[in-house]
């Protein structure tokens, strides 16, 4: 059976549907799953799509962070299933500290909506398994606060537990490090600026977003996270 | 133990050392008021509500409770809380 991605859908995510297309063009099955609902069992990934969930009130991910389905995705990520937070859903994982750090607005004060070259800097997360280090890929951003920042000490533990997993070539935003996205240590939960989903067909000027969705969905299929969190819940 | 409202007010804004644009774009136009002696402006957001409490420690405690877990993101903000009005009768 083809591997089961959910898309957690906020009021105020608007990239659900990119996601769920991305993911079945891949060979993925993928459905949105309801910030209200208190259980993704069923599912061998998930994805928190962009957008601005509960409006981006207060901070981006603040409020999102309190809702229902958060928990659930706690477990899901306690039991090592594979999690990916795209933009907002990046911002709602480290408000949520499923992630190291914040993102805070670019510097400069400026949106920035642009193709970027993005590398990948480790090969060992659910987004970039088997994808080289060194790889160069050409992924748009879309992003007001997108300036990742953490203390010199967190900053440090990422670069020698290898969990920089891709970085920009040429940084657009002011991130610490030219970092484009992180993962938590057990490699499992993986959180990035750059919109994948919508770099996965030609029309859209670059597939090189295919190549991290790939992964993603092999690394679904390889997971064991759904009867782990069927046996906790 | 009888309680009321107290009145509070939670400030954040951004640690020191974490750039802050919105401040600085503040501070760049002020010349242009004829008030070019004015620096270090920080932009912040302010948070005013009640809480039911005991006393004003107690009101204390409660609002620092929702600026650190909620109003402010310790990473990049730091609070403070002030407990403006004590004790209206609920």
């Amino acid at each position: 059976m083809a591997p089961h991605v959910g898309v957690v859908m906020f009021p105020g995510t608007n990239c659900e549907h990119d996601a769920v297309l991305a993911i079945r063009r891949l060979g993925g099955s993928a459905d949105l799953v309801w910030h209200g609902d208190t259980s993704v069992n069923g599912y061998d990934a998930l994805i928190l799509p962009g957008g601005f969930a509960h409006g981006d009130y207060l901070r981006p991910g603040a409020i999102a962070r309190f809702s229902p389905v958060m928990e659930a995705v706690a477990r899901f990520a306690a039991a090592a299933g594979p999690v990916v937070g795209i933009c907002n859903g990046f911002q709602v994982l480290t408000e949520a500290g499923l992630l190291p750090g914040a993102l805070q607005k670019n510097r400069g004060l400026r949106f920035v909506c642009a193709t970027m070259t993005v590398r990948v800097e480790s090969s060992d997360s659910v987004l970039t398994a088997g994808v080289p280090v060194g790889t160069e890929l050409r992924i748009p951003i879309n992003h007001f606060e997108g300036n990742y920042t953490c203390d010199t000490r967190t900053l440090a533990a990422l670069r020698d537990e290898d969990r920089v997993v891709l970085r920009y070539v040429g940084n657009p935003n002011g991130s610490i490090d030219d970092i484009a996205g992180v993962c938590n240590r057990q490699r499992n939960v993986v959180g990035l600026m750059p919109h994948p989903e919508r770099a996965s067909d030609p029309l859209l000027g670059s597939v090189d977003g295919s190549t991290l969705l790939r992964a993603l969905v092999a690394s679904a299929g390889t997971s064991m996270a759904s009867p782990a969190v069927a046996t906790v819940a | 133990m009888a309680t009321a409202r107290f009145a509070v007010l939670v400030e954040v804004h951004l640690r020191e050392g974490i750039a802050d644009p919105q401040g600085a774009t503040i501070e760049r136009a002020l010349p242009a008021l004829g008030l070019g002696g004015v620096s270090g402006v920080r932009a912040g957001k302010a948070f005013r509500f009640e809480v039911m409490a005991t006393d004003d420690a107690d009101a204390l405690a409660q609002a620092t409770v929702v600026a650190d877990r909620l109003l402010a993101n310790p990473v990049i903000e730091e609070s403070s809380v002030t407990v403006l009005a004590t004790g209206r009768a609920a």
